[in-house]
């Protein structure tokens, strides 16, 4: 399939190949998921709610539930308001959600539905019952990324509900990015480890991880409450993590609700996981404690195991912009040489931040933004790498340059580790040095001359 | 549970019950508003029948996620090129939809053709496109004429109707195509495959059958498909329509304008495939045909009967839920199923109409329902309430059934294993008994503690299985 890819290098400014990105709505789809008891909605045509649920279904392997304004040629002319108005009858009647959770999509974006009206004409005729909740984050696919929609459906989360009553409430808000639900539910436990109260949102843990019971519920038991949300305006402070996910509904927050923030990026390896636990810890006025270094502690030991096999082996990464700036400061700690670094969406934070990381330790670093797939496998072929690391999307790239890979980020459509296993913490920490170090390893089993196979390693 | 859940008042039309009085349901709409539907849209229709056109290139003109979510998601193989399964995309941003996105498209296609020299190109217009008006037709036209292979625009604008207008949409663009190659060499008992896409290799399977009784496959539409072959495949005496949602407005345009008869058939279950053999043979009236078709049904079905029958012992009585695309494969799952032991107790499809569903009532046994456009809240209320062993449909209803603690069998574009000819019977039938009688069920909560009658009495599927292979 990528057999046409050439070392050649041709500047393409019309094209996109392959790539590193998708489009708004889903991230914003996806954060909505974070709710209890939210049905997110897809203001547009039918085909945009049934990708984005079949794409999450492929990487979670569990049901999600959205809605869609089914619009049609008609509603293209006179735009969506008669759907949308209609779509929140009936979805309040039947599925009963306690909120709805609204995005637009290219389409409707064009139109110019005007949403905040729309909400306001639904609760005044009672297409919105009273009691219950409508939400709305404007993701023009045509702007930004996935992550951009994401950020832009937790900002609105912020938006429309938290609310300062005055009172301080002794928690700490947690927005915790982008990330798996493995991840939402380790940096739960982190926090209950070291005794901080914590809201965090959007919680897609036990949502999209649910167990198998035998009984289907649209409406999971996970998920950050609106009464959680709405209290975030009431904390002592929000831990963001994530330039380009949580940081503007972070100073959202802090601007509507004079609730300080700390702009964090994702607590990946182990100087980032530092920086979180003690902002968390100075904010909730509590001790790190022994259980927490103890997991540092053994981190730290098995980077000391294996730091000879991780020692200038040459990396490339792909995904999205918070991930990416947080691995490759994992890669710099394991004294690793991330060669190639790329997102699929825009943004010059990242290739400052990028810069920051690399320009000492591997000045001959490649970075780039808004870059695509086709890009990072013809650097490879000018000078490959040792190890790969991406979304599903790099496993035509590994196969064709035989190059070891470690899936990471969103999608994964092939494996069904990253549902189990964070990558957050110094546990996911060392998640991750186990998958490198295996993947490389089996590698050079594979492939090695006998007399080099070794049984020990 | 069961209780709890409600069917929304407008969606009591679209749904039937086999035996039971009724009119004709109300389908062939867009969904509700405010619906959990699962359904796509025109670009999902014309992306999946004109993708696994493997020599061509396929360029989707709009902001990046109609590109990325059609990515390499459809098992459709290729012998030989694997260019469609790249990513091309314009990745419109908000100046092109400002300033409209005809310069960027005509530099996109330019850049690819050189690149790749494909024999032919389509272009796919989303939602966007549809609103800001960029004229795509006439930059296809004009990049035909500089670079001199086929550039098709597919009129896809996602809202412009159902998925079924994108397979029209699409058809029309292969359509353009049609008669413009050479047809000198083909024979006289010669056809063409309509609506199969060698999702897992089935197209192979198919055309082998026709191979052996001494017929010529002229192109295969779209499966492994070749542009150079469709071209020409207006010299092909036959059309055989297989997935008769997808394709019959293109067999009905080839019989208008180059006199091509056809018949709609389908490759799923024995009687089926069979049947699709044996009409061939009959519309040539060749006696010889007839008995190469006897023979090859005989040879495959003598290979795999015996193994079906040691499925069907551990299947029988077994209930199954099926909520599939289009209804001639509904129709033809019914019949597998029955060839198994198994009763069809929900069967719904997403773009079947009034006859379709006619003939379902007609089909399947007193008591099934039938639904139209359903969402995953009816489809789990009815599985609940029939207590199905296993669900057939796609991507977003397997994770719905396995929480149910029911088998699931993907029919769509996820299929691992070949489901088509012969072979593909018995493939169904492992995979069907894989999943409906795997012993991870008797971990299930609601499972564990139902008792099943019907079922030999029995207190555990575990131990039913054993009974029964004993």
């Amino acid at each position: 399939m990528l057999n046409g890819t050439t070392a050649e290098l041709v500047e393409r400014k019309a094209l996109r190949i392959n790539p590193a990105k998708t489009c708004q709505p889903i991230g914003a789809m996806y954060a909505a998921l974070g709710i209890h008891g939210c049905m997110p909605h897809s203001h547009g045509s039918q085909g945009c709610c049934s990708y984005h649920r079949s794409h999450l279904t492929r990487h979670f392997k569990e049901p999600v539930m959205a809605t869609t304004s089914s619009f049609t040629e008609g509603s293209s002319v006179f735009g969506g308001m008669a759907n949308l108005t209609q779509a929140f009858k009936n979805i309040f009647t039947i599925y009963n959600p306690e909120i709805v959770a609204v995005h637009t999509t290219c389409l409707s974006e064009v139109i110019g539905d005007d949403i905040p009206t729309i909400i306001k004409k639904s609760i005044e005729d009672g297409s919105i019952p009273a009691g219950k909740i409508a939400i709305h984050a404007n993701t023009p696919s045509f702007v930004g990324s996935h992550v951009t929609g994401f950020s832009n459906m937790v900002m609105a989360m912020v938006n429309y509900l938290s609310e300062k009553t005055g009172t301080t409430l002794n928690q700490v808000n947690v927005i915790p990015g982008f990330v798996e639900p493995a991840d939402m539910r380790e940096i739960k436990r982190i926090a209950a480890a070291m005794s901080a109260n914590i809201v965090m949102f959007p919680d897609t843990s036990n949502v999209l991880d649910g167990p198998l019971t035998g009984q289907y519920k649209m409406y999971p038991e996970g998920g950050a409450t609106v009464a959680q949300i709405k209290s975030a305006g009431d904390s002592i402070a929000t831990v963001a993590l994530g330039h380009f996910a949580s940081h503007v509904a972070a100073a959202t927050l802090e601007s509507k609700c004079n609730v300080p923030a700390a702009f964090l990026e994702l607590p990946i390896g182990v100087g980032a996981t530092d920086r979180f636990i003690s902002t968390l810890a100075n904010y909730a006025g509590v001790e790190v404690g022994p259980a927490i270094e103890l997991e540092r502690g053994r981190l730290v030991d098995l980077m000391s195991d294996l730091h000879q096999y991780f020692h200038g082996k040459r990396v490339a990464v792909a995904g999205d912009p918070d991930q990416v700036i947080a691995i490759t400061q994992f890669l710099v700690e394991l004294e690793m040489k991330p060669v190639y670094c790329i997102t699929g969406s825009p943004g010059n934070q990242f290739e400052k931040r990028m810069h920051e990381i690399l320009d000492g330790p591997v000045p001959e670093a490649k970075i780039k933004q808004t870059a695509d797939l086709f890009e990072l496998h013809q650097w490879m072929k000018n000078e490959p790498v040792d190890l790969l690391i991406g979304n599903t999307y790099g496993k035509h790239i590994a196969r064709t340059e035989n190059v070891p890979f470690v899936r990471f980020g969103f999608p994964i459509l092939d494996r069904t580790g990253h549902r189990f296993f964070p990558t957050v913490g110094y546990m996911g920490a060392v998640n991750l040095i186990n998958q490198m170090i295996n993947v490389l390893l089996d590698k050079k089993d594979r492939e090695c001359d006998e007399e080099w196979f070794e049984l020990v390693q | 549970m069961s209780s709890t859940i409600e069917v929304l008042p407008g969606r009591a039309a679209s749904i039937a019950v086999a035996g039971e009085a009724g009119g004709a349901m109300v389908c062939d709409k867009h969904s509700l508003a405010g619906s959990v539907t699962q359904r796509a849209c025109v670009f999902c229709g014309s992306r999946v029948v004109l993708y696994p056109i493997a020599d061509a290139l396929h360029v989707v003109h709009g902001p990046i996620g109609c590109a990325a979510y059609t990515w390499d998601i459809r098992g459709a193989q290729s012998s030989g090129p694997q260019l469609h399964r790249n990513s091309f995309s314009t990745d419109m941003q908000e100046m092109d939809v400002i300033y409209g996105g005809e310069k960027k498209l005509e530099r996109a296609l330019m850049e690819l053709i050189e690149k790749h020299q494909p024999k032919a190109a389509f272009v796919y217009s989303t939602c966007i496109v549809g609103v800001i008006g960029d004229d795509v037709t006439a930059v296809c036209k004009k990049v035909e004429a500089a670079k001199g292979i086929p550039v098709l625009s597919v009129a896809s604008e996602g809202f412009k109707g159902t998925k079924k207008d994108g397979y029209r949409a699409a058809c029309e663009a292969v359509y353009t195509l049609i008669g413009t190659g050479d047809t000198k060499s083909i024979g006289p008992l010669s056809i063409n495959l309509l609506g199969d896409f060698n999702i897992a290799g089935e197209t192979w399977i198919i055309r082998d059958y026709f191979k052996r009784m001494g017929i010529e496959v002229v192109a295969t539409i779209t499966g492994d498909g070749r542009v150079d072959d469709i071209r020409r495949c207006h010299g092909a005496k036959l059309n055989l329509v297989q997935c008769a949602g997808s394709m019959t407005h293109l067999a009905k345009k080839m019989k208008e304008d180059h006199n091509i008869p056809f018949l709609k058939v389908s490759f799923f279950g024995l009687e089926d495939m069979s049947a699709a053999l044996y009409d061939t043979a009959k519309f040539f009236g060749d006696e010889q045909l007839m008995d190469k078709a006897k023979e090859v049904v005989r040879d495959e079905i003598g290979k795999f009967y015996p193994q079906l029958r040691v499925y069907k012992e551990k299947l029988i009585g077994k209930k199954a839920a099926i909520y599939v695309g289009g209804a001639f494969k509904a129709f033809s799952l019914v019949r597998a199923l029955r060839t198994l032991g198994m009763t069809t107790s929900i069967v719904g499809t997403q773009t079947g109409d009034k006859d379709d569903y006619a003939q379902l009532r007609e089909m399947c046994d007193a008591g099934t329902v039938i639904v139209d456009d359903s969402n995953p809240l009816e489809l789990a209320k009815f599985c609940l309430e029939k207590d199905v062993d296993l669900f057939i449909g796609g991507v977003k209803e397997r994770p719905i059934a396995y929480k149910l603690g029911i088998g699931f069998c993907d029919h769509n574009h996820e299929r691992k294993e070949a489901l088509a000819g012969f072979v593909g019977m018995f493939n169904f039938a492992k995979e069907v008994y894989a999943s409906c009688c795997s012993p991870v069920w008797n971990y299930v909560p609601r499972r564990a503690r139902s008792q099943r009658p019907e079922v030999s009495g029995q207190k555990s599927d575990a131990e039913s299985q054993t009974e029964v292979a004993s």
